[in-house]
């Protein structure tokens, strides 16, 4: 076949593996022990144990094989177009997502609140009831909404430059400038913690002092459902980026072959995309 | 003989043991996991439209109402989740690398974790009934399978797990539709250009691209489902301000493209089978593909045509309404193609031809009663009637269903390398015709004459017409049994051996490997000219 480049050649399918049943297992456990749990059963927290400690040995052991594969060269051009192919689509399916949860929002904001102000007077159950945003509903205990030009505003800023100094690392890393690469992964790290730091106190200030909690009406179950997924991908995030700088650290890829630091970074860029949109549909306008 | 090579003669030793279907990467392995996953929740599935049918033969109750509802949940979760959801998957882990001549499906752990989460999720979905045996929670999941809130904010414990059922599955699907489309891009032979990929591989696209924009709302809601019920939040209760229709948006934005999901692949499969039985090229495959683009862009914005009686202003409903008739323009470019591929040619009536054609049939009218249902005015009569429940099941059934097992019947000889019997094939495709129309036409009547459907007893007007449903539903099933037996047969090695081609007019690059085809297809990718 004269037309085949090399690395078409020859495609790496890996062995079989035992990792992805067992992480099946992890999860069925975790999803029954959740059941359990939330309706009080006694089996739950061990189930849910039992599959948190199994979820976090496979993805362990997973993770290392794939990187153990990378670095032991198995990977060339054409596997490496899969595996981008397959975070640009992963990504994509956060984007639907995030997606449904604004389109939630939004819903709720210039629908199910309005119409349910503007019942006629002689039928609706809550007649007093007003439009506004943000709104407890009708039966809902007042609160306050969090000012965003404090810490959220702040959050913002932290968050960007976040974007700012991943970038940078790229940059070393492609490069050969590995001190640049780890000192610039080390900053988003940390300004990744200072950033779910804020978000913690944020969270307490909100339940202890302006009664802004998941119970007070559509705009808080709302607030946090938003700003809590968008704080576990940040979670996770800082967790894929602490994993990247330990992997630069022990002088892993290539200025031009690092996927895993790519698509990380690809997953923080979305996650700083969301949270401009939430900073400006849910704290600011 | 390089370093690469050497790797690969080890790589052909085929797996052995149980550890060959738990670990395998292999996408021919994975893909006979989902499609013998998918034949044994097909057949829980019957079953439990077995139990509806006894309920529903005459005007009285055999299981208390809590038990009939929860059986009719579980059926519709089952068949569409567990049944023809993997059925598709497992054709398109199978088939897709052979057709576009790849080594393997383009990200293979992952391939074989799609697969297990699925089991699991079935689990999930069934184990309240059996907990409630053992005096834990009151069943399975009882709000019928769209989940309307406030009904299911209210629910058991089985609202819980079916809950988590659907993020299991949520997840297989998004796993497996990137899957897919990752190799579609990625792992073609040189030379098998997009315009020139099998049509079956371009119906499981779009589905991949569907899958992906409305799985993830639909993991939303059930998440704020979830928190409703055990939070506090009020996202679907009006005393907060939420709103219980809210539930609805998220969950037809899912379900109606869902609906798709369902079709397209074997809307797919349907021209291959088509052409090979009329001796004849594909007609308008560039129209189809086409059409397979319009049928994905338009299936995302009629979601409320399910909500026609829900409350919804009039401008909204007029647009859900002539959307909606919008999708029977590519659907008729579809069904107008397979015509003009069986037209004139010199046709035979194997039995995947015979259940091809009973596909166009039944699902045309599963299409032309969709029309009716959507017109805004006149759905108001026909909602949550049995009318509704016929439509569905000729859409359902009369689509993806006839042509999974249409699919079944003219890949069995190349997966197996065995032929299955003819004669058997023959009485299955009758018997279903027979049974499923004896099922369903009754149940249009039944509709129309103001028969609610989720109701376990009814009025006694409708004896007659249930009765007979419930015949053909008995029918329906037993012949069912047939297809398991045939299956049994040829995976025992019994009938003659199945040439390369299998099917004189047979087409395209799974037909150049001997049957069954080599553990790993292509050593070297072929190249199209």
């Amino acid at each position: 076949m004269p037309a085949v480049t090399q690395s078409r050649g020859h495609y790496y399918v890996p062995q079989p593996s035992p990792y992805p049943i067992m992480l099946s297992g992890a999860i069925f456990l975790i999803a029954m022990g959740a059941v359990l749990e939330v309706n009080a059963l006694k089996a739950g927290p061990w189930s849910l144990l039992l599959g948190g400690l199994l979820f976090v040995y496979v993805l362990f052991h997973w993770f290392g094989k794939v990187v153990g594969e990378s670095e032991g060269g198995r990977y060339h051009t054409w596997e490496d177009r899969s595996f981008r192919m397959g975070m640009v689509w992963f990504i994509l399916s956060e984007v639907a997502f995030f997606g449904g949860l604004f389109g939630v929002l939004f819903y709720e904001r210039n629908i199910s609140v309005v119409s349910l102000a503007s019942l006629s007077r002689t039928f609706t159950p809550y007649p007093g009831f007003t439009a506004a945003w943000p709104s407890a509903g009708p039966l809902g205990k007042p609160f306050s909404a969090v000012a965003p030009w404090g810490i959220p505003a702040l959050n913002t800023l932290i968050l960007l430059s976040s974007g700012i100094t991943v970038t940078w690392a790229h940059w070393g890393l492609k490069t050969g400038r590995r001190g640049a690469a780890i000192a610039g992964l080390a900053f988003t790290v940390a300004l990744g913690l200072v950033f779910l730091g804020f978000q913690a106190h944020e969270f307490y200030e909100a339940y202890t002092k302006l009664g802004l909690t998941l119970a007070s009406g559509v705009y808080g179950a709302t607030f946090f459902l938003l700003t809590g997924f968008h704080g576990l991908h940040v979670t996770i995030g800082v967790i894929m980026l602490s994993v990247i700088l330990a992997r630069c650290i022990k002088g892993h890829f290539k200025p031009d072959q690092h996927f895993a630091f790519e698509a990380v970074s690809w997953y923080w860029h979305f996650v700083d995309v969301v949270w401009l949109l939430l900073f400006v549909f849910v704290y600011w306008l | 003989m390089n370093a690469a090579h050497a790797h690969e003669a080890h790589h052909d030793e085929l797996p052995r043991g149980i550890t060959r279907w738990l670990f395998t990467t292999n996408h021919k392995d994975i893909g006979r996991l989902y499609i013998g996953f998918s034949v044994i929740m097909f057949l829980v599935g019957g079953i439990l439209a077995m139990l509806i049918r006894t309920e529903l033969l005459r005007p009285t109750l055999l299981f208390p109402p809590e038990i009939y509802n929860q059986i009719i949940t579980v059926h519709g979760l089952v068949m569409v989740f567990a049944a023809v959801m993997p059925a598709t998957t497992g054709l398109a882990n199978y088939l897709i690398p052979m057709m576009i001549g790849a080594p393997d499906m383009a990200l293979p752990r992952l391939n074989n974790w799609g697969f297990w989460l699925l089991p699991p999720a079935a689990v999930l979905l069934v184990m309240p009934f059996f907990l409630m045996l053992f005096g834990i929670g009151n069943g399975a999941i009882d709000t019928g399978w769209t989940m309307y809130a406030p009904l299911s904010v209210q629910g058991g414990i089985g609202v819980d797990f079916a809950i988590f059922a659907i993020y299991l599955m949520g997840a297989s699907s998004l796993l497996s539709s990137i899957n897919v489309i990752v190799t579609i891009f990625n792992m073609r032979a040189p030379g098998m250009t997009m315009m020139k990929l099998p049509i079956f591989v371009w119906s499981w696209l779009i589905t991949a691209f569907l899958l992906i924009a409305v799985f993830p709302p639909l993991v939303a809601g059930v998440t704020m489902l979830f928190a409703d019920r055990h939070f506090g939040t009020h996202f679907f209760n009006a005393a907060g301000g939420g709103d219980p229709v809210l539930w609805e948006h998220l969950f037809w934005f899912f379900g109606h493209p869902e609906v798709y999901i369902l079709l397209l692949p074997t809307a797919g499969i349907l021209p291959h089978i088509l052409s090979t039985f009329a001796r004849k090229p594909i007609y308008g495959y560039k129209a189809q593909v086409y059409s397979f683009w319009a049928i994905g862009a338009l299936s995302v914005v009629v979601w409320a045509h399910h909500m026609f009686t829900s409350g919804m202003p009039v401008p909204a409903q007029l647009y859900f309404m002539y959307a909606t008739m919008a999708i029977s323009i590519p659907v008729a470019v579809l069904f107008y193609c397979w015509f003009a591929t069986i037209w004139q040619g010199s046709m035979t009536f194997e039995t995947p031809m015979l259940f091809a054609l009973g596909y166009i049939v039944l699902f045309g009218v599963g299409g032309l009663t969709g029309l009716v249902l959507s017109d805004a005015v006149a759905d108001q009569q026909y909602h949550n009637s049995y009318f509704l429940v016929a439509h569905f099941h000729y859409a359902l059934f009369g689509g993806p269903v006839m042509g999974i097992i249409a699919a079944t019947y003219f890949y069995l000889p190349k997966i197996t390398g065995r032929m299955y019997s003819e004669t058997l094939g023959k009485w299955h495709f009758w018997q279903t015709l027979v049974g499923f129309n004896l099922t369903f036409i009754p149940q249009f009547f039944l509709g129309i004459a103001g028969m609610p459907r989720r109701i376990p007893d009814y009025a006694l007007q409708f004896a007659h017409l249930n009765m007979l449903s419930s015949i053909g539903a008995y029918i329906l099933g037993s012949a069912q049994l047939l297809l398991v037996y045939n299956l049994i047969q040829v995976m025992r090695g019994v009938g003659k051996k199945a040439t390369t081609q299998v099917w004189e007019g047979a087409q395209g690059l799974e037909f150049t490997l001997s049957s069954p085809p080599p553990y790993h297809s292509f050593d070297t990718q072929p190249v199209i000219q």
